[in-house]
């Protein structure tokens, strides 16, 4: 039997993912041309800088969507972390005490999601949409209106310098090591095909011996954790810890994976188009904000791209379905 | 009748899936009052004929005509609607429907107000599992139907329609000898009735026993058609895989060693009780019984991905986790699960990743899977059990029935098991092939794996084991050895209400 039924270059560029890496090379080329500034050197830096979160929390968020599941209190653990992170700082613990505890912190909520949602089998939607509530709220509480925003310079510095003469900023580094890290656990480990199996039938991987509850338990812990990290970059970027920072920022998440082709209703989906999803949003953000759009209208156009990348597969399978019809009628 | 037109004729009908040809030139003539057989290898095109004359699919080239009239049905509905019943070969139910519900899907009888009469719903289903000899109430939901009783649902569902045609595509497959009498006599009593049956099954000694004449099909074609009384079943055999298949039960003797699974009063509230045998190295040992006594049910809690409510599982002398299938399978158990596509397949997903599914924990080196190491085991088992299908990376979902059992039955005999578990293992496996799998257990058994087979053929049962339990009511009621298991022996151990006595005394060694 052949191992493959199409050649490698179809199976490679044929793809979902290739369709939204075509659309970020598409508006990338469109943007230079046409928007003013758009091919200045900060342009790379800016854009690193600014989609370094969404990024950081989309990976973990890849392999949770793809078992069928969501975690919308993601943003609201960029919160709780921001101000843990700030008040740790406040009460006198150094950084690499504070940093290494806000994480865990962020473990612990993503545990929490995770318990309700595997072992207590409650829907994720409506587990995570409560605890968005809760974590942001007790973020909110913490700290109330005021921030914290004495940090060290050399953090401060650290989270937004570049590596050398380069436009890339030093975390760059980092991004691409946990890109690294997530698409071979996506995708080249029996865990990662796990979870992608439970995405498919998660009543035929039980009976291959998939522990899922402890694979969705993982995963938001991971979501956690990572969030968490997010939100300790998010604090030392702007050099402010805020109960409402990142607010919102789950849409955007969920809006990146799902412009990567994950679908959402789980079993599929690849970290590569992912990170494309992720760079597109960023591009439009930033080519639209330089033209002088408003936050409004860019929510407006990522809100659109969002039902357009959700809905045309759907049409597409639609109008593959009538044309087979229409030749079984030509007969 | 014989200048009456045919109920249904098909002629040269063809049908693709993009490069497969899985219809090449599909031609059968079905007369009213008459059963018609269809047979043919997996992947011969039965089931893709019948999604045509069911309104599935729509056919590429060809004519198809009910009644001399040609018909082109666009739709399940309209096919429906022109009086013919199709038995799909994958029950699909709602799970959360109730088995009523289901039966009534669509064409619901309405009472007063146009409000659903759910009174004349259920007498209604009443009838229909008298008719069938089933006892499933008609008020459960459809969620958790054993693949036996889906399929009940679907027989019921198909009969109430009171179509012209009714198209069976391997009703019989999960059922045992009580209940196919059952829809035998209903598929007679509609063929009285002037109706037109077809009929598919792997079994040729129910093509012998139900219908009057045969198809045979081959690679999308067809081959022959024949009065059943004049052609033997070896000859169909050969017309099929074109070459004889010489022994059906390959047995080959070993010598029973230790012992490698031990259940001990498994018990499971309204399902099972007092569950004890044990199962040697180098046996096989069938599980015998009518369809919902419990054998399924038994199988998935030794595994565990059921709880039990007490009693223990050992395997190889160390007593296993309740209700931790991975523990099971570190120990060295496995399970062909009876429902392949929802409980032994991930259908989305390729031939190579389901072979590899379980396997694939061993194929990691320093947790990370190399590319070709999946493809490689999935060639090798799938190359064994002889899977058809277009390529390793094609989806599960495009093969046919047959193909996706092997599949299954490879992804488990690729984790080198020490003691394999079957559930319905040929469940619609044809005859070739299926004399390969007997071969295989009986080779692997002879090299000292232990296999608890679960069969409602008789035969295969019959034939294969060493030892038979039978199963009645949720109870292992007689232990028979492969010398005294007759088929009247098991069916009379089997059977509620028969007299018990000879059997539960006999050979409970
Ligand atoms: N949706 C599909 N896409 C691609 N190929 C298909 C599809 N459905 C069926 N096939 C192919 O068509 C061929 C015929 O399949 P079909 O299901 O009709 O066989 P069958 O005679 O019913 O076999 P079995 O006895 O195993 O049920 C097979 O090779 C199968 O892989
Ligand atoms: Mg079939």
């Amino acid at each position: 039997m052949r191992t493959h039924a199409r050649p490698w270059w179809q199976r490679a560029l044929l793809t979902r993912e290739m369709l939204t890496i075509l659309i970020l090379v598409v508006a990338w080329v469109v943007a230079s041309a046409a928007v003013q500034g758009f091919d200045g050197p900060l342009t790379i830096t800016y854009l690193v800088l600014d989609v370094a979160p969404v990024l950081l929390i989309a990976l973990p968020m890849t392999l949770i969507i793809a078992t069928g599941e969501i975690d919308l209190s993601v943003a609201s653990v960029v919160g709780l972390s921001s101000v843990t992170f700030g008040l740790l700082h406040q009460a006198g613990l150094g950084l690499w005490v504070a940093l290494p505890v806000s994480v865990l912190l962020g473990a612990v909520c993503g545990a929490v999601n995770g318990a309700l949602v595997a072992y207590a089998g409650l829907p994720s939607l409506a587990v995570t949409i409560g605890s968005l509530a809760l974590y942001r709220g007790l973020a909110v509480g913490l700290l109330g209106t005021t921030a914290v925003t004495d940090f060290p310079e050399s953090w401060t510095d650290g989270a937004t310098e570049n590596l050398g003469e380069s436009p890339y900023p030093v975390i760059t580094l980092g991004l691409v090591a946990l890109i690294a890290v997530f698409a071979v656990l996506l995708h080249a480990t029996p865990f990662g095909r796990n979870v992608l199996d439970i995405g498919r039938s998660s009543e035929a991987a039980r009976f291959s011996g998939v522990d899922v509850k402890r694979t969705l338990l993982i995963l938001f812990v991971l979501s956690g954790a990572v969030s968490a990290l997010a939100g300790v970059y998010y604090t030392l970027r702007y050099g402010s810890a805020r109960g409402d920072n990142a607010t919102g920022m789950e849409l955007q998440v969920v809006a990146a994976v799902l412009l990567g082709g994950v679908s959402i209703f789980g079993g599929r989906g690849a970290i590569h188009g992912v990170v494309a999803g992720v760079l597109l949003i960023g591009v439009l953000s930033s080519a639209l904000r330089l033209e002088g759009v408003t936050v409004n209208v860019i929510n407006i156009v990522i809100g659109t791209a969002l039902v357009v990348s959700v809905v045309a597969p759907r049409i597409a399978g639609g109008v593959r379905v009538r044309r087979r019809g229409a030749v079984g009628q030509r007969t | 009748m014989p200048n009456a037109a045919p109920t249904l004729r098909l002629d040269g009908v063809a049908k693709s899936f993009g490069p497969v040809a899985a219809l090449r030139s599909g031609t059968l003539t079905v007369h009213p009052g008459s059963i018609h057989a269809l047979v043919g290898e997996n992947g011969a095109g039965k089931s893709t004929l019948v999604k045509i004359v069911g309104g599935v699919h729509r056919r590429d080239a060809g004519v198809v005509e009910l009644d001399g009239e040609p018909v082109d049905f666009t739709g399940p509905a309209e096919a429906k609607a022109a009086g013919v019943a199709v038995i799909h070969q994958e029950p699909a139910s709602f799970p959360d429907l109730t088995v009523a519900e289901n039966i009534y899907l669509g064409r619901e009888p309405l009472g007063r107000f146009r409000r659903i009469d759910r009174r004349a719903m259920r007498e209604g289903v009443r009838d229909l599992f008298r008719d069938l000899g089933v006892d499933l109430d008609p008020d459960r939901p459809a969620e958790g139907l054993s693949i036996a009783d889906q399929q009940i649902v679907e027989i019921a569902k198909a009969i109430s329609l009171d179509a012209r045609l009714l198209v069976m595509d391997e009703p019989t497959a999960a059922l045992s000898a009580v209940e196919v009498r059952r829809l035998f006599a209903v598929a007679r009593g509609l063929r009285d009735a002037g109706r037109a049956v077809v009929f598919i099954s792997h079994r040729l000694d129910e093509v012998a026993d139900l219908c009057d004449t045969v198809t045979v099909m081959r690679d999308g074609e067809h081959v022959s058609t024949d009065a059943v009384a004049d052609v033997t079943p070896d000859e169909l055999v050969r017309r099929m895989v074109g070459r004889a298949v010489a022994d059906l039960y390959p047995k080959v003797p070993s010598t029973p060693g230790e012992v490698v699974l031990q259940v001990e009063g498994l018990e499971s509230t309204g399902t099972f009780h007092d569950v004890s045998f044990e199962v040697r190295a180098g046996e096989i040992v069938g599980l015998a019984g009518l369809v919902g006594a419990g054998r399924s049910e038994i199988a998935r809690a030794v595994f565990g991905v059921d709880q039990y409510a007490a009693g223990r599982v050992v395997v190889g002398g160390k007593d296993l986790r309740p209700g931790d299938p991975a523990a099971a399978i570190a120990a060295g158990l496995a399970l062909v699960p009876e429902d392949r596509r929802l409980q032994g397949l991930v259908t989305e997903s390729s031939v190579a990743r389901n072979v590899s599914a379980v396997a694939r924990r061993r194929l990691a080196r320093l947790g990370i899977l190399l590319p070709d190491a999946e493809a490689r085991l999935a060639r090798d088992w799938s190359g064994r059990l002889e899977v058809k299908a277009g390529a390793l990376d094609a989806t599960a979902t495009t093969m046919s029935g047959g193909n996706q059992q092997k599949v299954v039955l490879a992804k488990w005999l690729a984790t080198g098991p020490k003691v394999l578990i079957v559930d319905e293992p040929t469940r619609g496996i044809d005859v070739g092939t299926k004399a390969e799998v007997h071969r295989l257990l009986s080779t692997l058994a002879a090299e000292g794996l232990a296999v608890l087979m679960i069969s409602s053929e008789l035969p295969e049962v019959l034939g294969m084991a060493d030892r038979v339990l039978v199963v009645r009511e949720g109870r292992i009621v007689a232990e028979l050895s492969r010398a005294q298991a007759t088929p009247e022996r098991v069916m009379r151990a089997a059977t509620p209400g028969a007299s018990e006595t000879t059997a539960e005394t006999e050979g409970a060694a």
